[in-house]
């Protein structure tokens, strides 16, 4: 076991954390449920890239290859011609910054892993899969293979719903109407709830939440995510010394 | 399979920014060296993400949302089953929204 606090990473195949196909396969299983939900959105994108006139390829690719669905929704919403493509790209990049903060709060658990893991990995890093397997880290599970089986899991709804979406004429023209929308914040309620350490996550929650809720208001896109989660975990490391 | 160069480029561009956000908190955090306080940080980025997605999906919501919320956190404790937690917060939201509240 490394020491805490001394990340080594390694080139090649050497890890000095587990990673296998039970850990693919853990993260897999556990993605199932999300991956219903996943599906029924990519349904969605797939309609809508349809009305913006995108191609069948044009769309898998862009599920495939940037596999952020707010970002691809808000592209589609820009998707006029003659193309906007600084615009669509440089909102793309902004909308998914919380990324940083997610891929930030796994260098625990991934500094161990070589190179290729590590950032292959990080490739299908999506919100479900990151919160999935945060949780699954504080619950003690090791295998670091979890975040590649959820990703991957999450990525073929995707894809595959995208697919079926853009060929098929809407089936599931409103999911809120079947309270699906709420699916996910369900899953991140569950998962949040399993994460109370105590009475010291209680400030940091809480400032997450008011920022969080406030930058919501006054903030176009997904601002809130990235702010009110920085905000709170600063204030989480401010009390640490207390 | 028609494929427009421009709308090509477009998406290569939004693939590469995006990888971007993924892989750079990741390499930036994983080559410093850390003291007591970045590592609590990290520590409460978790929660603190968490809570800001949910936080304000919850307060644009209604009452539907927020009962649902807390049915879903209660069954989630209980159980310790997300499946069992997310389809009872869809059921709950669902009927409350048919009841329009």
């Amino acid at each position: 076991m490394r020491k805490p606090g001394k990340p080594t990473q390694t080139r090649y195949g050497d890890d000095l954390v587990l990673f296998n196909w039970t850990g693919i396969w853990t993260g897999a299983q556990q993605s199932i449920p999300i991956a219903f939900s996943v599906f029924a959105y990519g349904l969605v994108f797939g309609v809508l890239a349809r009305q913006a006139q995108l191609s069948v390829a044009e769309s898998l690719l862009m599920s495939g290859l940037v596999f952020a669905g707010a970002s691809q929704f808000v592209a589609l919403d820009l998707w006029v011609a003659p193309l906007p493509m600084v615009t669509i790209i440089f909102t793309t990049f902004v909308v998914n910054l919380r990324h940083l903060l997610m891929g930030a709060g796994l260098r625990d658990w991934f500094a161990g892993l070589s190179i290729a893991k590590a950032y292959g990995s990080l490739f299908f890093m999506n919100d479900e899969s990151w919160a999935l397997t945060m949780a699954a880290y504080a619950r003690g599970e090791r295998n670091a293979a979890f975040l590649l089986g959820s990703g991957l899991t999450v990525f073929l709804a995707w894809l595959s719903a995208t697919f079926f979406g853009r060929l098929v004429v809407a089936v599931l023209k409103n999911p809120a109407r079947w309270g699906l929308d709420f699916a996910f914040t369900a899953v991140f309620v569950a998962l949040l709830v399993g994460m109370w350490r105590g009475k010291s996550d209680f400030m940091p929650w809480l400032v997450a939440a008011i920022v969080a809720i406030l930058s919501s208001i006054w903030l176009p896109g997904k601002w809130y995510i990235l702010i009110g989660g920085l905000t709170g975990s600063f204030v989480g490391a401010m009390r640490h010394e207390d | 399979m028609k494929i427009d160069s421009l709308a090509l480029i477009t998406i290569c561009g939004m693939a590469l920014m995006t990888y971007i956000t993924r892989a750079g908190g990741f390499w930036i955090v994983s080559r410093l060296s850390l003291g007591k306080r970045m590592e609590a940080w990290l520590n409460h980025i978790p929660g603190a993400v968490l809570t800001a997605i949910v936080a304000p999906a919850l307060s644009a919501g209604g009452l539907a949302e927020v009962v649902a919320a807390l049915a879903t956190g209660a069954v989630a404790v209980r159980s310790g089953n997300i499946l069992i937690a997310m389809l009872v917060g869809i059921v709950v939201v669902c009927g409350l929204r048919i009841l329009s509240l």
